[in-house]
Parts: structure tokens; C-alpha cells; sequence
């Protein structure tokens, strides 16, 4: 018998815990473009989160209110401190900063009229203000950012509050971004640039740098509008102590804090992935600093980056907050990453559209380009007619009213009468990184580390 | 056509800003007098009539900001932002100007009869300024439209990241921004020159000025501009 060895062809598939296939996926696309990849939305990674915390409810301890019957109120008022006209909202659940250029006119009047339906506010972005979305919105937040890009005297105006932007949280420090294929006739008038620019905006304010400045900038927004309207100032999040300690120094009504969750039509993925910090920790020292110059309640904190559910909300309030913005949620609820869109009553598929961008529903991430298969983040022509105002209007209803359903619920179950009641003392942490970012102790408890 | 004047030695600046604001055309003034500003901030801001301000004394951070229709006059100095975002109009500063000065205005002109400082003109949006004197660097930073004519020289890196904005000089930049570049006047040029000048009240030939503009080579994204964006 013939004997002879066997050879098992055997393959190595270990994956390299440094260099894995994502990595060299980046380094060979470096290496075939050089040039740093540009993309939408926010962080992909896993950091802390909401979801990381629970609620401790009513027992016997504490005493939970009827969950349908009895009152829970949700009114919300921003912009006490100085405003002779402070913004009263039916819920705490605002819709964030978003600028037409970004987002399709459509997109900008279903906002609009999502937030008047439910009582709530909604804001402008690095690109000024459109009739559609001044015509829809009741209250109007008129931003005021580095770029300046369409921003005149009577817009401010007409605006219900300002928000000067410092930072977002999707890329603290970095300036605006917004490729050529979005730059159509009508955004390039109102940012007085070329048609098709791959426009990219400056980081910082022209007219003032640094704190002693702002205050005399945010003087000026004040003249301005005869004292009249809340002037709120938002931050990516960094070093959100001493950054709140300081917008509060300046004279805002309301401080603004965008973790870095939050999203964004076009920034480089370094910047998306790797700066500033998580909304888990910016809430807790925004809250931190307020408290420490004793202005909690005077001036209000606004969180956003990462709200998605009713449950964030909650703990957005609890850990101390008195509002959220939320801008990722309303798009997803506008049909973003959905395999179809709707006209008509009729859903048509829109898996063509992904497939051209070599992507698939659930991880698009292509708001940059401009080709938004959805026809949210999208100045095309065709592209736009497939989101409707008035369906993207019920949808975005729908959320905010789950969201604040949910909301209201959890606050029942704690004991609260008023959503703005929820408190620290109502979570626990889930695990050792959210206690110690969050400084709410470690389920079962007393413990946060490093106290 | 009646004269009025405030003191702000003794009147609270939001009382004039507000009647600036509010009463003004009401009353039928047209024109108005500011008394000791003593630097203060902010004064004749968000202006919106075809009125004459007149500041006597030194200015601080964002005079005539954000003005349209009016025309704002400064016999002294002014601080940062002169007419930051000016609509249309006209801001006269008489004396020098600090930083910013005219910074992102869309429409109007500013005239500063002696020098401004740094990021003068800084991303213009259509507005004209003309500088007596010199401008410090930085200048037309990311100047997306509308004109800079500058009498005397320029800081460093001038025009850095134009868009479509012009800049004429008669003297000499320290150095030029990423994508900006001298380009040859034209008629047009000069007849848009001395247009300028004579509006500012300022008698240069325009034949010794020079044109700055964008290169355009930064308006799409290519990997061999390094670390020029």
C-alpha cells in the first residue's frame, strides 16, 4: 500500500487586531486617493451613552403617578435670562441646527411644520434662512456662525432666538463643508459663492475671538434686536466645563452642548470619529459648571448629539439638562437609510439609489454627495420630489410625539408631575465607564470612580 | 430735515440704539449726533433707514455693524468689526480701524481713512471697502464677492482663499495667500478703481493700483494641493 503523507492545505485567517480589514481598507484607499475621506452623519464608534444609564422608578420607596391619568406637564422655557421674549415650547424635544444646502427646501418646510404641529422649535444652519422653513416654523432659531453665509440684518429679525455656533459635535474646531454637487444655483446665491464650489468654511468667527469678544458680539446680536430675543451658544463638546463657564461668562440666555454623536452633512471621518467627546460626559460637566456658578435654571443647557429615543430624553433631563435637540433622529425619521420613499401613499424603492453609492439601507452614510436616494440630503431636482413636505411633516410629528410620549411615561413612573422634575437621583449607571463619565453611581451602588 | 443729538456721557446706549431703531423716521430726523462715544460698543448697530449717523469721538467693537441704508460717520477710531456685515449704505471712519473691519458685509461701503488691522475685508460677501492707508494680514481672508481697494500695503498672506472678491493695491503685500495672485488691470479695473476712490473721497491715480484675485485652483478638492485648504 502506497503510504504517502497527506497534506492538509490549511489557510491562515487570523485578522490582525492593529491592521484588521476596515483599516486596511482606509490605508488602501489613502493610498489610491490622497485625500482624506468626507462623509455625513456622526460617530460610528461605540462610546458611552444614554443607553448606559437606567431609571430607578417608583416602589415603595417612591411613588409613581397614574401612568394615563394623572398630569405630567412637558412646557419648556428657554432664554430667561436676558430675553424680553424667552421661547415657551409645548415639549423639550427641539429640532437642531441644520442648514438648507444640507438638507432639500422640502426637508427644511417638513421641519417647520413638524415642530409648529408639536409646539416646538426649530433652527437654521450655515446657510441662512429660507422662506419655506421661516413660513412653516412658529418658532424660528436663526444661527450665527462662523461662515456667515446668508446672514443679514432682517433674517435676524424675523428670528424667534439666535444661536451663535462655535463648534459642533460632530467636528469641534472644523469649519463648514459642502461639496460641489450640492452647491445648485439657489444655494450658491444665498452664500454669495460659485456654482458647484466644494465650499469649505472657516472655523472661526471673523468678527471676534474668544470669550471677551463673544460678549461684546452677543451685545451687539442684542442691540441688534433690542433685547428682545434668547441668544443661546452652542459648543461641540471638548472641554465642556470650562467651555460652558465661559459661554455663560459671554451673556448667553442658553448654552447649546453637541456631543460627539452628533451629526454632520459633510466633515472629514477623522475629525467624525476621533474629536471631542461623548454627550454621556459633556452633559454631566455642562451641568457641572452651571451649578458651579450657580446659574442652573438661570441659564439653560440645551444637549444633543446621539437623542434618539424618548428614553435619551429622560436622561438627557435627569442628569439636568432642560432641552434636546435632536438632528439625526428627525432625518431618520424623514426616511433616511429606509429602503423606500413614499409619494403619493405609494412606497417606491430606493434601492438603486444606494447602490449606486456602493452602499445599502442601514449604513448609508452619503449625505455628502448630495445623491440622498431618500431625497433628504439632496439639492438634486428629481432626487428632492421623493420626500414630500407633508409626509415628511407626519413623520417627524410622529416621532417627536413618541418620543415625548415615552418621555412623559418614564417621568410618570418616577414620580414627576413635571418632566423637568427628573433628577440625578432617578439613575443609575450600567456600567464602571458611564458612572465615571456620568458621576451617577454604579447600579446596586454608591460607587463612582474616582470619588 | 431736523437735527438731533445724543450724549452718551449721559444717555444709556440701547436708549439711542433703540431710538436709532425704532422712533427715528417717526420723528422725522434724519440726521443724528453722537457725543462722547468714549469707545463704547456697538453704537448705531442694525440701522435699516436712509438717515446720516454721525459719531464724534472714537468708537468701539462693531460700529454702523450690520447697517443698511444709513450712513455712518466716525470722526475718530473705531475697534473691531466696523460695519461687520453691512447690507448696504455707508460707514466713513475718519481715523483707524482695528480688526475685522467690514468683515463678511454683503453690500455698502466702508471707508477707513487711515489704517486697518488685521482680517480687514475678512470673507467679504459683496460689500466694497476702501483703506487710506495700509491693512494688516490676512486681509480678504476667504473674500467670496465684492471689491477692497487698499491705498497704502498689506500684511501677509493677502487674499488667502479668495472666492470671487478683487482686491487693488497701490502698494505692496508682505506676501500673498494660498491661491491668490496679481492679475493684469483692465479698463474695467480702473474705471472701477476710481469709482471707488471718488466715492471715499480719496485722490489716487487708479493707474498705480494692482489686481489681486483667485487662482481658483482650491475650488474642488484634488490631492496635490498638499495642505493648502
Amino acid at each position: 500500500m502506497d503510504m504517502k503523507p497527506v497534506h492538509i492545505k490549511r489557510r491562515s485567517t487570523e485578522e490582525s487586531a492593529s491592521f484588521d480589514r476596515r483599516i486596511i481598507d482606509y490605508i488602501q484607499n489613502a493610498a489610491a486617493h490622497g485625500l482624506y475621506e468626507i462623509r455625513g452623519l456622526g460617530a460610528k464608534r461605540h462610546v458611552p451613552h444614554f443607553d448606559d444609564l437606567l431609571f430607578l422608578a417608583g416602589s415603595m420607596s417612591r411613588y409613581p403617578l397614574e401612568g394615563y391619568r394623572e398630569k405630567c406637564v412637558t412646557k419648556t422655557i428657554l432664554g430667561t435670562r436676558f430675553a424680553k421674549k424667552p421661547i415657551e415650547l409645548d415639549i423639550p424635544i427641539t429640532i437642531a441646527g441644520m442648514s438648507f444646502g444640507a438638507l432639500s427646501a422640502n426637508v427644511k418646510e417638513a421641519l417647520g411644520r413638524a415642530a409648529t404641529e408639536m409646539g416646538t422649535s426649530t433652527t437654521t444652519g450655515d446657510g441662512g434662512m429660507t422662506q419655506e422653513e421661516r413660513g412653516s416654523s412658529k418658532t424660528l432659531v436663526y444661527q450665527c456662525l462662523p461662515s456667515r453665509y446668508g446672514f443679514n440684518p432682517d433674517d435676524l429679525r424675523k428670528a424667534d432666538a439666535i444661536e451663535v455656533v462655535i463648534g459642533q459635535g460632530a467636528k469641534p474646531g472644523g469649519g463648514g463643508m459642502l461639496l460641489g454637487q450640492k452647491v445648485n444655483p439657489r444655494v450658491a446665491k444665498m452664500r454669495t459663492l460659485p456654482e458647484g464650489v466644494d465650499q469649505r468654511s472657516a472655523c472661526r468667527h471673523p468678527d471676534w475671538t474668544g470669550p471677551d469678544d463673544l460678549a461684546i458680539k452677543i451685545q451687539e446680536l442684542r442691540e441688534m434686536t433690542d433685547w428682545e430675543k434668547p441668544i443661546y451658544v452652542k459648543v461641540g463638546a471638548t472641554r465642556t466645563f470650562n467651555d460652558v463657564k465661559l459661554a455663560v461668562h459671554s451673556g448667553a440666555d442658553v448654552v447649546v452642548v453637541d456631543g460627539m454623536q452628533g451629526g454632520t452633512a459633510a466633515t472629514q471621518t477623522c475629525f467624525i470619529e476621533h474629536v471631542g467627546i461623548p454627550t454621556l460626559a459633556a452633559v454631566r460637566q455642562a451641568v457641572d459648571a452651571l451649578e458651579d456658578l450657580d446659574m442652573k435654571g438661570k441659564v439653560q443647557l440645551i444637549v444633543s448629539g446621539g437623542i434618539r429615543t424618548g428614553a435619551d430624553v429622560a436622561k438627557a433631563l435627569a442628569m439636568g439638562a432642560d432641552a434636546v435637540a435632536i438632528g439625526q433622529g428627525v432625518l431618520f425619521a424623514l426616511g433616511c437609510n429606509s429602503e423606500t420613499y413614499i409619494r403619493d401613499e405609494q412606497h417606491y424603492s430606493a434601492l438603486d439609489a444606494y447602490d449606486a453609492l456602493g452602499t445599502a439601507p442601514g449604513f448609508c452614510h452619503h449625505c455628502h454627495t448630495g445623491k440622498c436616494p431618500v431625497g433628504v440630503t439632496t439639492q438634486d431636482a428629481e432626487l428632492e420630489q421623493r420626500l414630500q413636505p407633508m409626509v415628511g411633516a407626519r413623520r417627524v410629528r410622529n416621532y417627536l410625539k413618541t418620543l415625548n410620549m415615552e418621555l412623559t411615561t418614564i417621568a410618570r413612573a418616577c414620580g414627576k408631575q413635571n418632566v423637568h422634575h427628573l433628577e440625578r437621583e432617578d439613575l443609575v449607571s450600567l456600567t464602571v465607564e458611564a458612572a465615571a463619565m456620568s458621576g451617577i453611581p454604579l447600579a446596586g451602588t454608591n460607587w463612582v470612580p474616582g470619588r | 430735515m431736523e437735527r438731533v443729538s445724543f450724549d452718551l456721557a449721559k444717555t444709556p446706549l440701547r436708549e439711542v440704539n433703540t431710538y436709532l431703531h425704532q422712533q427715528l423716521v417717526a420723528d422725522d430726523h434724519r440726521h443724528v449726533e453722537v457725543l462722547n462715544p468714549d469707545g463704547a460698543h456697538n453704537i448705531a448697530v442694525g440701522l435699516d433707514q436712509p438717515v446720516t449717523v454721525e459719531i464724534h469721538g472714537h468708537a468701539g467693537y462693531y460700529a454702523g455693524g450690520m447697517n443698511k441704508k444709513a450712513t455712518v460717520v466716525v470722526h475718530g477710531s473705531v475697534g473691531t468689526g466696523v460695519a461687520e456685515n453691512m447690507m448696504s449704505g455707508k460707514v466713513h471712519v475718519k481715523g483707524f480701524a482695528s480688526n475685522g473691519a467690514g468683515a463678511t458685509a454683503h453690500g455698502g461701503l466702508l471707508v477707513i481713512e487711515g489704517d486697518a488691522g488685521l482680517r480687514c475685508g475678512i470673507s467679504l460677501k459683496g460689500g466694497n471697502i476702501v483703506v487710506g492707508g495700509s491693512v494688516g494680514s490676512f486681509s480678504a481672508f476667504m473674500a467670496q464677492a465684492g471689491r477692497m481697494v487698499i491705498c497704502g500695503n498689506a500684511g501677509d498672506a493677502l487674499g488667502d482663499s479668495l472666492y470671487e472678491a478683487v482686491i487693488y493695491i497701490r502698494g505692496e503685500p508682505k506676501s500673498l495667500g494660498a491661491d491668490a495672485r496679481f492679475e493684469p488691470m483692465t479698463d474695467a479695473d480702473y474705471t472701477a478703481v476710481g469709482e471707488l476712490l471718488r466715492e471715499a473721497g480719496l485722490d489716487h491715480d487708479p493707474k498705480t493700483f494692482k489686481r489681486i484675485a483667485s487662482a481658483r485652483s482650491l475650488y474642488h478638492w484634488n490631492a496635490d494641493a498638499n495642505q493648502e485648504y
